[in-house]
């Protein structure tokens, strides 16, 4: 079999074509494209454009988690991102300085995050937490408590307009899909993420710089999570402090660890995190085309974290290895692997 | 003086000095009736924050809290106003359901070795998953047994009432206290939190503790489901969302260490109390807007995280330069 | 005679097909001193963690007071009467001196905790150690002689049999060693059978009674201390006999080039004493002392892992200063670190990429190597260091400690290191790749690299080493060199009597 033809027998990709197949088997409509005032339409085009947000954080969050950390305030940072677009647009700025400045907040935002985890050496859940609580506070103080509405045409063009017939937010995603996997695998920058993941100790040892790596690692996710957050507010011509991203970085998270990228640090593929972000849309859009009540979906989202943890976990690693021994396959953990160490986990 | 005592000094000091300066610009402040609502209207996260305290201290969170109390309050609610059952037996059932529930996180936490937030994680999905299953809507709860409860209340000097409920998380905390420092529960939790190996190798029962921590975390939050449903008279599934980071933010406020094995209960009674005195002065103030609670929090967390971090590091250090002399015994 | 109060014989122990332990005993007698010697990787913490219950053994008997026993967990065996105390002290900081003396079976009064007899029954319990301190206060407070004490009374109340102490002096001052022996010396008098675990031999001469000693999983013997010389007990730790060392000799006559590195009065306070050390081109410099000599300390401050306190660094003439691993890399340093799984390789990643890492760290991001130059890279070494492997996009962690150990080595070579620090580089590794290293040292000192290796297999040092440094107490004792490099001058210098000693 050709490479690329195996690469695409990814249980990912399984679960995609599944999920897909049973919208469609509930609403026979699913796969029906039609085009309309220059831009196709159709659920599955809707699953594209709504997956988008979600899409473009689990980008950065896949670098973060690479480096065995996590970003819990990427829904946080939407809004900032969100409010400083709503803003400036509302202020009469121009529509390039209005973007510069909502990517220029996220960026500071990760820049924050990526100084208390790797100078002050907090835990990544612990340091991203902080800007989790206050920045939708601060988010709010920009816009002043209102939900801030616009209508300038350029700054909705993010959210609702399209580019070859395409919503806006797919060319984004894909594009940004894109230039960072090739920014993390034309250069040596994915190599070195995932060493520092790996052992961040031995990382060091062979010369790299984890401190400068790390806080460039948040960055990006902050810069991911404030792209998410000018087209979120886009897609509602407004910015809700409040309720805009909430809850994405769960969503972002669990993408990620669909997309076959472990909490421990380590491989990872940012093509297969958006095909995980892909997958929880999917299913979003199946449950309301399909007529069960929205909320269904936290239930689904629920068995699958639990369906993911049970496989990947090491007591189900273990029975495995006693299953099929014959497989050569070497066991998760040895004793003699595993010594008495402190447990200075990444995640508590 | 021992510097782990440091956060809890710095959050009575903080509270203290807040309070003066707030008297000092609004001196209606200084009052029992002011006490009584900030007691009343925290209620149910004072009580959930206690359960929060018990995951922290033993090196866990616990991010399902929130989703809990929707579901407890939902699950009352649907119990009294759909199947005509006593409160009682609905709250006897509730709490049974939530304990369970907390039981299998932590028990998940513990024989599949997955980390407490991802577990939580899926706890919270599925608990808001089910209490949507129940009810899109509000649920009203009308029963005699609601009005019966709410005309309980302590009149203190001054006009201010402690309400069933807010007497109710002064009892939570008390034995909370008691649990926490006085039995070998408690120091199980401080000792797992404080190096879950050295735990083991100490006799401590690892298994039972993390699944008791996390049903005890989970019995809380339906209580303070149960608290809510006395407060609002129904049952709401988009009740208390995002309860689960302001608990952790009133534990850790509270000076105990988010990485586990330090901190006391009264400091998240403290840190309960700085988050309502915040909004208690914003509402006083009228110019300010509710926002700057969560920036003050945020900040405060921050300043909070960090002192814990010098804290550590110190704490490293001292007993290096202690002179082993000071106690040594004589030969 | 008096009967063993414990006995363990014919004990093997295999970690998936590595045999950590083969066919070792140890006999303890009521009150007496026991001490358990050897190198890294002898296999004490093993047998240590076999009589404790922490692991289970594959073969062999364990005999408690003459019935055989098979305990389950560490605590099961603390019921029984064997208790440790380990040098990390397993203790829990964040509690108090008497939670930690009773935690799991504090006195309970109505249900609860009774806190003032259990402090009342903490102090008396201390002041059976002529302890007293505030048994209130959190543990940390008090420092780790203290805490090892506590430790140590916790033990002997729950067990009471058999204490083992793991390594209990090596973060210990002088008084308080005196002090922790003053308190063995009561124990042993109440008939209690210690294991004392330790690498200084002065404080195994002062203390025990008798000593057994494992080199790579077997037990070379036990002797008692009265009748061992220093010399001899050397010999059984390290694995020769004087008399045959005449091994082959390489390093001794060759002729080193220019200087390339000079380190000047480099010291870290706790960690190495003020030491100068010039390095030449084309010379191998051993460096030898027992565990806890500081060896490996030296060589986290030559990489700028460490930073010293004090000393200048010059290379090739120029002043340099190491802030960071990074610096000596691009001075051309490379560092083979003594624990390859923490600090060595990086298991989830191939081999190809783990011998890329550090000439692409080196190369920055911007420049990465192409597919093919690491394709290339790989194979060449793959090929020149005979690693085996199925495949250059094999994760590391599956190869075995001496090709993983082989690929560390070629990740340093791939950068061309003008300076390369060997810390153990044939621990752990099988005969046959053993004999690879140490050609593969010597040929690069031919082609002019400076290397410093550290190692505790004493015949290696001396078939390599152009000049031998002997490491005591965390500062250079004596250097041998040319023709003066014998194993016999190595262990003499190493067992010496401190001249002064201090009271």
């Amino acid at each position: 079999m050709s490479r690329p033809l195996r690469s695409f027998i990814k249980p990912q990709f399984i679960a995609l074509a599944l999920i897909l197949l049973l919208n469609w088997i509930l609403f026979p409509g699913f796969f029906n494209l039609f085009f309309r005032d220059g831009r196709l339409y159709g659920s599955l085009i809707d699953v594209l454009n709504r997956g988008a947000p979600v899409a473009i954080l689990a980008i950065g969050m896949t670098a973060v988690i690479a480096t065995r950390g996590i970003d819990l305030s990427v829904g946080a940072v939407m809004a900032i991102a969100g409010a400083v677009a709503a803003t400036m647009v509302g202020d009469g700025h121009p529509l390039f300085l209005v973007i510069m400045a909502a990517l220029a907040a996220g960026l500071v935002c990760g820049l924050w995050n990526g100084s208390l985890v790797a100078l002050l050496g907090l835990q990544p859940i612990i340091a991203t937490l902080i800007l989790m609580v206050a920045g939708r506070g601060i988010a709010q103080t920009i816009t002043e408590g209102f939900i801030v509405t616009f209508n300038d045409p350029g700054l909705i063009f993010m959210g609702s307009g399209s580019i070859l017939g395409l919503p806006t937010p797919i060319i984004i995603m894909v594009t940004l899909a894109a230039l960072a996997t090739a920014a993390f695998r034309l250069t040596a920058l994915g190599l070195f993420v995932e060493a520092i993941g790996v052992n961040r100790s031995a990382s060091t040892y062979a010369g790299l710089r984890s401190r400068a790596l790390l806080i460039g690692v948040y960055t990006f996710a902050g810069f991911c999570a404030a792209i998410s957050g000018i087209i979120a507010a886009a897609d509602i011509r407004g910015a809700d402090a409040n309720n805009v991203g909430l809850w994405l970085e769960l969503d972002a998270i669990l993408a990620v660890v669909i997309g076959g990228t472990s909490l421990m640090g380590g491989r990872f593929s940012i093509p297969m995190s958006v095909v995980g972000a892909l997958i929880i849309q999917a299913m979003n859009t199946g449950i309301l085309v399909s007529g069960f009540p929205p909320e269904f979906n936290l239930l689904v989202k629920a068995a699958l974290i639990i369906v993911i943890l049970v496989v990947q976990s090491p007591l189900a690693g273990r029975i495995w290895y006693f299953i099929a021994p014959s497989r050569k396959r070497p066991p998760p953990s040895s004793p003699a692997e595993t010594p008495a160490t402190s447990t200075e986990g990444t995640l508590k | 003086m021992n510097v782990r005592y440091w956060p809890l000094i710095a959050t009575i000091t903080i509270f203290v000095v807040a309070y003066a300066l707030a008297v000092m610009q609004f001196p209606a402040l200084f009052s029992t009736r002011v006490l009584g609502n900030l007691l009343t209207d925290n209620a149910f996260l004072g009580v959930a924050a206690v359960g929060m305290t018990f995951v922290i201290l033993s090196g866990g969170i616990d991010l399902s809290v929130g989703s809990v109390i929707a579901f407890s309050g939902v699950l009352v609610a649907v119990l009294i106003s759909q199947f005509g059952l006593h409160p009682l037996a609905a709250f006897a059932i509730t709490l049974f359901v939530c304990t369970c529930f907390g039981s299998t996180m932590g028990a998940m936490i513990h024989y599949l070795e997955v980390p407490a937030f991802i577990v939580t994680l899926a706890g919270m999905f599925l608990a808001r998953g089910v209490t949507f299953l129940l009810t899109q809507d509000s649920i009203p709860i009308n029963h005699a047994f609601y009005d019966w409860v709410r005309q309980f209340y302590y009149v203190m000097p001054g006009g201010g009432r402690i309400t069933f409920n807010g007497g109710l998380m002064l009892i939570v905390f008390l034995v909370g206290i008691v649990l926490a420092h006085r039995t070998r529960f408690g120091s199980y939790v401080y000792a797992l939190g404080g190096n879950a190996q050295s735990a083991a190798l100490l006799g401590v029962p690892v298994a039972r503790t993390t699944i008791g921590v996390y049903a005890v975390s989970s019995f809380l939050a339906g209580l303070s489901g149960i608290v809510y449903s006395l407060y609002t008279s129904s049952g709401y599934p988009l009740a208390a969302v995002g309860v689960e980071l302001e608990t952790i933010a009133a534990v850790v406020i509270g000076g105990t260490l988010l990485s586990g094995g330090v901190g006391f209960m009264f400091g998240t009674l403290i840190g309960i109390t700085i988050q309502g005195m915040i909004q208690t002065y914003i509402v006083f103030d009228g110019t300010l807007s509710s926002w700057w609670t969560k920036i003050v929090i945020g900040g405060l967390l921050f300043g909070f995280i960090v002192m814990q971090r010098v804290i550590v590091a110190a704490s490293k250090r001292d007993w290096r330069k202690k002179p082993y002399a000071q106690s040594a015994p004589s030969l | 005679m008096p009967e063993p109060v414990l006995s363990a014989a014919h004990i093997d122990k295999s970690f998936l097909d590595n045999k950590v332990l083969d066919d070792v005993g140890i006999d303890l007698m009521p009150g007496e001193i026991h001490a358990l010697l050897g190198e890294n990787g002898a296999g004490k913490s093993t047998l240590i963690k076999i009589l404790t219950g922490a692991y289970t053994h594959d073969a062999g008997t364990i005999l408690l007071d003459g019935k055989p026993v098979h305990p389950r967990d560490t605590k099961h065996a603390q019921e029984m009467g064997v208790g440790t105390v380990y040098q990390e002290v397993n203790l829990l900081p964040n509690m108090t001196v008497a939670e930690n003396l009773y935690i799991g079976r504090q006195p309970l009064k109505f249900g609860l905790v009774d806190n003032r007899k259990m402090e009342r029954d903490a102090r008396a319990l201390l002041s059976r150690y002529q302890l007293n301190v505030d048994v209130g206060s959190q543990l940390d407070t008090y420092s780790v002689a203290v805490q090892q004490i506590v430790a140590i009374a916790r033990a002997v109340d729950i067990s009471g049999k058999v204490l083992i102490l793991d390594e209990p002096t090596a973060s210990l001052d002088q008084h308080e060693v005196e002090v922790l022996f003053g308190i063995l010396q009561r124990l042993k008098a109440d008939g209690l059978a210690i294991v004392f675990i330790t690498h200084f031999l002065d404080q195994v001469y002062e203390i025990a009674d008798r000593a057994t000693v494992l080199r790579n999983g077997r037990r070379v013997g036990s002797r008692a201390m009265a009748d061992l010389p220093r010399m001899d007990l050397v010999t059984m730790m390290l694995g020769h006999a004087i008399a045959d060392t005449h091994a082959l000799r390489i390093g001794g006559g060759r002729q080193p080039g220019g200087l390339f590195a000079s380190f000047k009065d480099y010291a870290l306070a706790g960690k190495a004493a003020p030491f100068d050390l010039d390095l030449h081109e084309g010379e191998i410099v051993g460096v030898a002392g027992l565990l806890g000599s500081g060896r490996t300390e030296m060589a986290r401050l030559l990489f700028g892992i460490d930073r010293p306190d004090s000393g200048e660094l010059t290379v090739k003439g120029k002043p340099c200063k190491l802030r960071e691993p990074r610096d000596a890399i691009a001075l051309g340093f490379g560092f083979a670190p003594e624990d390859r799984k923490v600090d060595g390789i990086l298991g989830d990643l191939t081999v190809r990429e783990n011998i890329a890492i550090a000439l692409q760290a080196r190369q920055g991001w911007t420049r990465p190597l192409s597919q093919k130059a690491q394709v290339d890279l790989a194979d060449r070494f793959v090929r020149a260091l005979d690693i085996r492997t199925t495949g250059i996009e094999q994760p590391v962690k599956f190869l075995s400690g001496g090709n993983q150990q082989k690929v560390v080595l070629a990740r340093w070579l791939a950068t061309n290191p003008k300076l390369l620090i060997l810390d153990e580089p044939t621990r752990g590794i099988d005969v046959g790749a053993h004999a690879e290293i140490i050609r593969m040292i010597n040929s690069l000192c031919d082609q002019g690299m400076s290397l410093l290796v550290i190692s505790s297999e004493l015949d290696e040092i001396v078939a390599y080493s152009s000049r031998v440094l002997v490491l005591r107490d965390r500062a250079i004792s004596g250097e041998l060199r040319g023709a003066h490099i014998s194993v016999g001058a190595i262990v003499k210098m190493i067992a010496m009597q401190p001249e002064v000693q201090d009271a």
